[in-house]
């Protein structure tokens, strides 16, 4: 694996000088900002979690260059991210596509989560019918009329201190 | 001699710490008193030991001993002193060093502790630090030796490869250091939870006494996580603070447990429930925290290729999958020790929305897993390997930061036990309808990105009820007492440390959102080639590109430094001096320059790797509107623990 990558390195190197030179009469009127709006899409292929626009090494400033002469040959951002995907496999993505095993990625946390939230839910309901039937008249009844007579600030000092014995 | 001196005291702790373990275990099973008491000073001892071994450790880096491989790897002759002493973390051997240095100075002062009330707990508490400190001084003692000396035969080297560059920042000083305390503390935690199912001790005294310990834990992760962002934004020179690397989720993962079971804590202790699941996010916390140190020290990370080279990877994995089996194992053992008697009465009581907090904290963790683990699983299974970069988390995890906004905006002002509909929309009204000017606000200065307005109420929701909880607090109790407002406001925060410190902490949550929503929302960026003279425009800004200086620094690198002005309107603001250092081992190093204000930040870097010539040097400038907010609110924030971490003072007696 890690030969492969110094193999494939060493080729783009190779290729990319004779890029370079057509890059500068070419890519001339393509602005850095048009090539880090792709870049910044596209992680670079050789390091660690690294963003293409960001990357510091020389192979980077290649494909960067590399994009730039795309971009003055007319292909569309789409196509050029396709042929980094054809060339070095989806990793340059900062997403996997959605298709096969990658589907995982996106579907399973929303699964785990939903299945979360049902089990919460169900113990809210059993909570509540284990104990709703003899408690919930009085939440609703009983302090309610005190409270619509009574002062709401002595009321609210009320809970409060009341609140703070609880914790004593 | 020194260094096999070092080696030979590691060599001794690890059988210190092996011996408490089983001393303790015997003294437990035997009930003899004596046994425990002697596993309990053994424990004791291996602080000063692994002390005495850092001491050496700090001793050989700050001499410049390079017959020793690790002080020749990580640190070189013209690095100041201060330096050469955070080399100790500086690579792995040496963290892994520092990590159970730290390890032990949490258990000595854990059984310095006063144990007359829950005596059943000390053995297996110790056995519980000690397993973990025996782990990983092993780990040191087998593999990760930093004493280790260069093969003999070869010639001492001249001077040493030096620390990374991008550790050389003031802010790797603290970083480090405060997120491994962070690991580390939760492990007392986990010990008492530990110690409460194997004892069956199934109240809620270990959380009782662990409630202090979890929120320095809680201080030190966040603090490790703030710190971790300015450093990135200071040093990496990328414009951002971060980038959803697997790193920082690692970094990030013990702290969403953290957080759930800090609040979640909260209702065993008023109400006597859920004491499952407190168990289930302990275990969880203490074994990310090592699944957090195993990612950053077992090159599982670069690729699972890397795993099966790495020798302590295999190790860690080990670990954390017995830590694991063994905790769920006892919980099922105790579960029905473990149910309650009190139950959930409403859907919208304090509790209720407390576990819905759990639900969401909880998601986060699963959509942060998933997303570091599946490259791993993807080059597992399919052999090839993909990226899963910041727009799935972002994605991903936007809506469920909002909604826990909002809950913290609803949460303060639900009752415990029961709460209505009715109820709950009386108290709400009025902040929420304060809470409605940020928005028109917003709006009224040309934001019309929907998100962003969501979010911007939500924040000023979160603060309208938080401070409106300390007014009417204060308010009642000067009108009770007649005293003055400011004085019962402090008296208030006195007497509920907890939840007035948490308010707080509410706060500057939603202030750190503040320059979250800036960054995401509105940051710009542009890249150009100057000549000196020339101009970049960015959000009405200025800059001006005047000179570029190279020179050599005394410790030997080699800096550019161009000097720009920064100007709005024709008016003159400030002189930025973005750097480009680059060291003579080839290491580079990208230095923005920054003017932040409480609007926004004017972030500009060389770009030296597009190369800089004398006709034309390329800059990159970043416009990040709010982002100080992140760090206003990191402040606020360590200040809102400090707060609740103190004593209520009605409760020192207890």
């Amino acid at each position: 694996m890690k030969k492969l990558n110094i193999l494939t390195l060493f080729i783009i190197l190779l290729s990319l000088f004779s890029v370079n030179t057509v890059a500068a009469q070419g890519g001339g009127d393509i602005s850095d900002d048009e090539v880090n709006a792709i870049a910044s899409e596209l992680f670079c292929p050789v390091c660690e979690n690294t963003p293409l626009d960001v990357c510091e090494t020389q192979a980077c400033k290649q494909w960067r260059e590399l994009i730039r002469l795309k971009l003055s040959e007319g292909w569309t951002d789409a196509e050029i991210k396709q042929y980094f995907v054809d060339n070095y496999g989806a990793r340059v993505l900062a997403e996997p596509p959605k298709e096969g095993f990658n589907l995982l990625v996106y579907f399973v946390p929303p699964a785990i989560i939903l299945i979360g939230a049902v089990i919460l839910f169900r113990a809210f309901k059993e909570w509540k019918n284990d104990n709703g039937e003899k408690d919930a008249p009085i939440t609703e009844a009983s302090p309610k009329s005190t409270r619509e007579t009574s002062n709401p600030k002595d009321d609210y000092l009320a809970k409060f201190e009341e609140e703070l014995r609880k914790r004593e | 001699m020194l260094p096999s001196l070092g080696y030979g005291i590691l060599v001794i702790t690890m059988l210190v710490s092996i011996y408490s373990v089983s001393i303790a275990i015997y003294g437990e099973t035997t009930k003899s008193a004596a046994m425990v008491e002697s596993a309990r000073r053994a424990m004791l001892l291996t602080l000063p030991l692994i002390t005495a071994a850092s001491l050496i450790l700090i001793y050989l880096l700050i001499n410049d001993r390079y017959d020793v491989e690790y002080v020749w790897s990580v640190t070189n002759r013209t690095m100041p002193t201060y330096l050469k002493i955070t080399a100790w973390w500086g690579g792995q051997p040496g963290s892994l060093l520092f990590w159970s240095w730290l390890l032990s100075v949490f258990t000595a002062s854990v059984t310095l502790r006063k144990w007359d009330r829950d005596r059943e707990l000390l053995p297996w508490v110790l056995v519980v630090t000690g397993i973990t400190l025996t782990f990983f001084i092993s780990l040191i003692v087998f593999f990760e030796n930093p004493f280790k000396l260069i093969p003999a035969g070869v010639q001492v080297p001249l001077d040493g490869r030096g620390l990374n560059p991008l550790l050389r920042h003031p802010g790797m000083i603290i970083h480090p250091p405060a997120q491994y305390l962070g690991f580390v503390s939760f492990t007392i935690p986990f010990a008492f939870a530990i110690a409460a199912l194997i004892t069956g001790r199934t109240d809620d005294r270990w959380i009782r006494i662990t409630r202090k310990w979890t929120l320095w834990a809680w201080l030190f992760l966040s603090l490790g996580l703030v710190l971790g962002m300015r450093w990135a934004y200071d040093v990496l020179g990328w414009g951002g603070y971060w980038g959803w690397d697997p790193v920082e989720i690692s970094a990030l993962m013990p702290w969403l447990t953290g957080t759930a079971f800090l609040h979640s804590v909260m209702i065993q202790e008023k109400r006597g429930m859920l004491k499952h699941w407190n168990m289930i996010l302990i275990i969880l916390t203490f074994n990310l925290v090592i699944f957090g140190t195993f990612l950053t020290r077992s090159g599982v990370l670069s690729s699972v290729h890397a795993f099966a080279q790495s020798e302590i990877g295999p190790l860690f994995f080990i670990f954390i999958g017995a830590t694991f089996v063994i905790s769920f194992a006892l919980l099922i053992h105790r579960w029905e020790d473990l149910k309650s008697g009190t139950e959930m009465k409403s859907m919208l009581s304090k509790e209720a929305l407390f576990l819905l907090n759990n639900l969401l904290f909880l998601s986060l963790l699963v959509i942060s897993f998933w997303g570091v683990i599946f490259p791993l699983l993807s080059e597992l299974f399919t052999g090839s390997k993909v990226t899963v970069g910041p727009p799935f988390y972002e994605r991903a995890t936007g809506p469920v930061w909002g909604a826990l906004m909002l809950l913290m905006g609803i949460a303060p002002l639900a009752a415990w036990g029961r709460s209505t509909l009715k109820t709950l929309g009386r108290a709400i009204w009025k902040p929420a309808l304060a809470a409605l000017l940020a928005p028109i606000l917003a709006f009224s200065v040309g934001i019309r990105n929907w998100v962003a307005l969501i979010s911007f109420t939500l924040i000023a929701l979160v603060i309208t009820v938080s401070i409106r909880e300390f007014w009417r607090g204060a308010r009642a109790r000067s009108r009770k007492s007649g005293g003055n407002f400011f004085i019962e406001l402090w008296n208030l925060i006195k007497r509920n440390r907890r939840r007035y410190g948490g308010y707080i902490i509410h706060i500057s949550m939603v202030l750190m959102g503040i320059g979250i929503i800036g960054i995401e929302f509105f940051q710009t960026d542009t890249q150009q080639h100057l000549a000196i003279g020339e101009t970049i425009e960015i959000s009405g800004y200025t800059l001006r590109y005047d000179r570029l200086d190279q020179f050599r620094h005394e410790d030997g690198r080699l800096i550019t430094r161009g000097e720009m002005t920064l100007s709005k309107d024709g008016k003159f603001l400030e002189t930025l001096a973005p750097r480009f250092d680059l060291y003579p081992d080839g290491q580079p190093m990208t230095i923005p320059a920054v003017r932040s204000t409480l609007v926004d930040d004017v972030y500009v870097i060389l770009v030296n790797w597009e190369g800089i010539t004398a006709e034309s040097t390329p800059f990159k400038v970043y416009h990040n509107p709010l982002v100080k907010w992140v760090w206003i609110g990191g402040y606020l924030f360590v200040f809102g623990i400090f707060i609740a971490v103190g004593s209520d003072e009605e409760r020192k007696k207890v």
